[in-house]
């Protein structure tokens, strides 16, 4: 069965979309939790400023609310906002959407799950907002989208649209914790010389834990938490299944997957193996000569280079 | 015809209930109300889920609303059927040799059986069809034919639809969640199945491909997008007959042929399933302005490069004005007499029928001769007689595009309701298709109309949908 | 009378498009009137087909570009032996029934103004063929040949109300003088041979459907019907229905168009 690049694209999206949903979700975590410690690096105000500079969404916040950066203005630009495209709400509509185009090529649990997660969107929506925690709204969505991915993973057949999906996957995760990590710079930004402090360590391990990788880091590291080992943890290691270098390969994976389905080679598959193999080719003390934020801010690049070749060479569908 | 209507309730009148809704009745009466809202709810929870929905046109609102399903299933009886099956096939058929005739010699015409200026300058007939022959001669594939029920053993025809029918998906969905909910009745019951539609459907848009296609034609149903209302129905469709589901942007033309844009690039279409309009489907043709079609796609059909389903052009059959002479069509290209009857119908484009319906205005039923889906329609016992001036003015402005029937004394079905089950009126459209052979699945949509007394059933206008039981013979 | 025709159509892209399809109707007509001697079509870059006879008689192709499209030109040559046959198209083989072409369309429109002036006309004028002379009349008359007045967009009714145009808005306007009167009519495009009188060498006339004649061609800008010095090549309801190019193009640039026609008699070569 063929699959028309326009639904390709569509699959590609529902991939991305989720994933989206979920950073959107980890980073409200990492906000909230921040947000709870005593006023010292730069004020409350730095902590919600962070997470909206990371998810790159600092301009139309303050566009709406004028910075006033209070909690649950955040929140709910965050969470709920039709009027912010990378919104959980905005994500689930898009997924779901995106979904419904492309209905033929999903399993009927795939579109269960996707419909689902959108018709309970719809629900938490009407429920009075001081019914709701912050962190009944960040379970919902990391458990919708585990959900979900688990769904697509269980039932999708092991074709061409299978790997789309995937591709879209790892490609957003990849993004999304570069810009994870990336919150740290702007934490930091006012004051550098809180590294190594207390506080220093307390903003690291929220991060791991938005990323659910604070256990995981115990047991692959152990003892102090230092800059270093989280870059190596979240960058470079293989084992950790939100690092760049996993996500990197994984859509790799599906890429080769394609080209051997198709029988055919492109641009896509030889982009996605350098970045692979400049991934494996360094080591943390790399990064950090050249800065981790102009690091990972090369890394959002590249990722969304490779995002551009995959839409050109098999999302526009121009004869070939 | 006209006066006060005694309706025909097809479960039985006086107590006495009729053989095909044996059993029902006690089912329906003996259902605890606490029960019966659960199921209720499981129903809309399920359509929900499957996604099937519908969006009023020009209304906005929900665009996720659910059109009402009742539980109380419309039931025929196998005898019942056989007639219904036979009319209906015998309509489509004389249909599709009209359109062919219309295209080609036009011996109909020079017959002097229906006046050329209905056929020829009506705004369905494509003149840039005229002498292209589709692949087995056939115009619509898919006829839709809308009837009504007035007594045991009349039924009328109140339109055909020839060009793309929607609501096959609430036929199929209607009984595959009738048959989750209530499986004890389908066993109690043999109740003809429905679902092999899909693959008579494939089976004939493979028969229309094009002689120049080789080997298995590869099909495509082509849908205005996503937001369209019926968008459900369309990826439904697509997904139960394993086709790919298009947009205009997917298609193009090269050469003698049309390709459809894949990962693995371009991939040659033999076979389109349109739901869009003739004027839409290509702008080097048709409308200019035409964001949803394919440029050239209509060179490469009249070239003989692909089918397309139904065939441009085929509206001119199921015209509200050419309506009226389809019995004269069944005698003039089938020499057989209608087994289905028309409702009479005034031609408001004539004087005498104009004269006859502007005095009679509160008796009729008077629509849009291009209007579809209850919009522009004027029901007069029911209206206020505001309304009534109001059609008045209209139709005089312009007769030519009206029609008017009697009001027709609808069967009523029984339904439910808040206060428990009540007759409501009901109509049927069964689909016919037209390929290599004529077939048509024993079922079809029931609408009903869910206000107390109403008679418009559409579902743009408040109706709801019932399964639709044809037994087993 | 031998005609040598030659006809450049450019058009640029600026940005490229993405892709161009293009709906032809390039080749003359088949009747008694002329005989074709010699007739090429060349488009360079562009990938032919789906061609074939409509019902009106007319030979359609397709072309159509795909990738980056900056330019595409189009080269028509050829010779065409042509008879005075009056006006009359006979010997045409075509299948649409006279009558599809009473239906007025958004050029054709007739307003309160073409009526009075169809039905001004006809009054008196005899039989129908009278009729068709006195509605070509008409509208040369109310519609002074002026260039540069109107565009390719004017209808009919806006045509008249200037009182100017060229030979498209004389040819709608007589379309929809006629077909308001029930009179089947179309607009037809071909090439004339012009020594003094209306030069346009890419032209546009009329044609009404007249009862055992068959259909015949009024130039209203010209007021006569054509002759040897006409090459028909297509009709259609309307300008964009009979359009000898028509074309679509995907993607955001302008389109900038010129045309190059030149139409001369053989034997003086």
């Amino acid at each position: 069965m063929t699959l028309l690049a326009r639904h390709a694209e569509n699959l590609f999206w529902i991939g991305r979309f989720v994933e989206r949903a979920e950073t959107v979700a980890r980073l409200l975590e990492v906000g909230s939790r921040n947000s709870l410690l005593p006023n010292s690096s730069g004020g409350f105000r730095n902590e919600w400023e962070s997470v909206l500079q990371a998810s790159g969404t600092a301009g139309q916040f303050e566009a709406k609310y004028a910075a006033d950066m209070r909690e649950r203005n955040v929140e709910s630009f965050l969470f709920f906002d039709a009027d912010n495209p990378s919104s959980v709400a905005s994500c689930i509509g898009s997924a779901r959407e995106n979904a419904r185009i492309v209905r033929t090529a999903l399993t009927s649990q795939t579109w269960d799950a996707l419909n689902t997660a959108y018709q309970e969107m719809q629900e938490l929506k009407r429920t009075e907002r001081s019914k709701l925690s912050t962190n009944d709204l960040i379970d919902w969505t990391l458990r919708t989208g585990a959900l979900i991915r688990g769904t697509i993973e269980d039932t999708q057949l092991r074709i061409d649209g299978y790997d789309f999906l995937n591709i879209g996957h790892y490609l957003e995760r990849a993004d999304s914790t570069a810009r994870l990590l990336d919150v740290k710079y702007f934490v930091l930004l006012p004051q550098v010389d809180f590294v190594g402090t207390g506080l220093d360590n307390y903003q690291w391990r929220t991060i791991l834990r938005a990323l659910s990788a604070h256990r995981a880091f115990n047991w692959a590291y152990g003892g102090e938490i230092t800059a270093a080992k989280i870059a190596d943890f979240l960058i470079l290691n293989r084992r950790a299944p939100r690092s760049l270098i996993t996500c990197a390969e994984e859509a790799c994976w599906h890429l080769d997957r394609l080209a051997r389905g198709y029988e055919q080679t492109t641009e896509a598959q030889t982009q996605a193996r350098n970045l692979v193999a400049k991934l494996s080719g360094i080591g943390v003390e790399d990064i950090f000569d050249e800065g981790l934020h102009e690091f990972l801010t090369r890394s959002i690049g590249e990722i969304s280079q490779l995002s551009a070749v995959i839409s050109e060479v098999y999302l526009i569908g121009e004869a070939r | 015809m006209l006066e006060k209507p005694i309706y025909f309730n097809e479960m039985g009148m006086d107590g006495a209930v009729r053989p095909p809704y044996a059993g029902l009745d006690t089912w329906a009466a003996n259902m605890p109300e606490e029960f019966r809202n659960t199921k209720q709810s499981e129903a809309e929870a399920l359509f929900r889920r499957i996604g099937i929905t519908f969006a009023v046109y020009g209304e906005g609102g929900d665009p996720d609303r659910l059109i009402p399903f009742d539980m109380f299933p419309r039931i025929f009886a196998a005898d019942e059927w056989r007639k219904l099956d036979l009319g209906v096939k015998q309509r489509a058929k004389a249909l599709n040799a009209f359109l062919l005739d219309v295209y080609g010699r036009g011996e109909i015409v020079k017959a002097g059986k229906i006046p050329g200026r209905l056929v020829y300058q009506n705004e369905a007939y494509e003149k840039a069809v005229v002498g292209i022959k589709p692949p087995r001669g056939v115009y619509s594939h898919i006829v839709g034919v809308d009837l009504v029920r007035t007594g045991p053993d009349e039924f009328f025809v109140l339109e055909d639809n020839c060009r793309t029918p929607s609501g096959v998906s609430y036929m199929l969905e209607n009984r595959e969640i009738m048959m989750r909910m209530f499986p004890q009745l389908f066993r109690q019951n043999r109740i003809a199945p429905v679902e092999n539609y899909p693959a008579l459907l494939r089976r004939t848009l493979d028969s229309v491909a094009p002689e120049k296609c080789e080997g298995a034609p590869t099909v495509a149903i082509l849908t205005p997008g996503h937001f369209n209302s019926a968008y459900y129905e369309h990826s439904f469709l697509a997904d139960m007959m394993g086709v790919a589901l298009v947009e205009g942007q997917d298609l193009f033309v090269k050469g003698d042929f049309c390709y459809m844009r894949t990962t693995e690039g371009p991939k040659k279409v033999d076979v389109i399933y349109r739901r869009i309009d003739d004027a839409y489907i290509d702008p080097l043709c048709f409308r200019p302005d035409s964001m949803l079609g394919v440029p050239g796609l209509m060179n490469v059909y009249r070239s003989g490069g692909v089918a397309i389903a139904s065939a441009p052009g085929a509206g001119v059959a199921d015209d509200k004005a050419i309506y009226t002479f389809v019995p004269e069509m069944i005698r003039f290209y089938l020499g057989e007499e209608p087994i289905l009857n028309n409702v009479p119908t005034w031609q408001c484009g004539k004087p005498d029928d104009l004269k006859y319906v502007l005095e009679n205005l509160k008796d009729l039923v008077v629509k849009e001769v291009h209007g579809s889906g209850g919009y522009g329609m004027l029901v007069g016992p029911r209206s206020t007689k505001e309304q009534i001036d109001i059609f008045y003015a209209k139709i005089v402005e312009n007769p030519g595009n009206y029609i008017a029937q009697p009001t027709l004394a609808l069967s009523t079905c029984p339904t439910f309701v808040e206060e428990g089950i009540a007759p409501r009126h009901v109509d049927l459209r069964p689909y016919c298709l037209v390929g290599e052979n004529i077939e048509l699945v024993p079922g079809g949509l029931t609408r009903v109309a869910l206000t107390e007394g109403s008679l418009v059933v559409n579902s743009s206008q408040g109706g709801g949908v019932k399964d639709t039981w044809v037994m087993a013979e | 009378m031998r005609l040598q025709v030659n006809h450049r159509t450019s058009y640029t892209f600026d940005p490229p498009m993405r892709g161009v399809a293009q709906s032809l109707r390039l080749w003359p007509s088949l009747f008694d009137g002329q005989a074709v001697l010699d007739w090429h079509v060349d488009i360079e870059g562009a990938i032919r087909g789906a061609n074939f006879r409509d019902g009106a008689g007319d030979l359609i192709e397709t072309a159509t570009f795909l990738g980056s499209v900056e330019t595409v030109v189009i080269d028509v040559r050829g010779t065409v032996e042509t008879t005075d046959l009056s006006g009359v198209l006979r010997g045409h083989r075509e299948k649409v029934p006279p009558l599809a072409y009473v239906r007025r369309g958004p050029f054709t429109y007739a307003s309160n103004a073409i009526r009075e002036l169809a039905q001004k006309a006809v009054a008196g004028a005899g039989n129908p063929l009278g009729q068709a002379h006195a509605l070509a009349e008409a509208v040369g008359e109310a519609i002074a040949y002026t260039p540069g007045e109107t565009d390719a967009k004017t209808t009919a009714s806006e045509a008249l109300e200037a009182g100017r145009g060229v030979c498209q808005d004389h040819a709608h306007t007589l379309v929809a003088a006629a077909i308001c009167l029930d009179i089947p009519a179309r607009y037809v495009t071909g090439y004339l041979h012009a020594e003094g009188g209306i030069a346009e060498a890419s032209h546009a006339w009329a044609e009404i459907y007249v009862p055992d004649l068959g259909w015949v061609g009024f130039d209203a800008s010209n007021q006569v019907c054509p002759d040897e010095r006409y090459i028909r090549l297509g009709s259609g309801f309307d300008s964009i229905d009979a359009a000898p190019i028509r074309g679509v193009s995907q993607g955001r640039g302008t389109e900038s168009m010129s045309v190059d026609v030149t139409v001369l008699d053989a034997n003086q070569q």
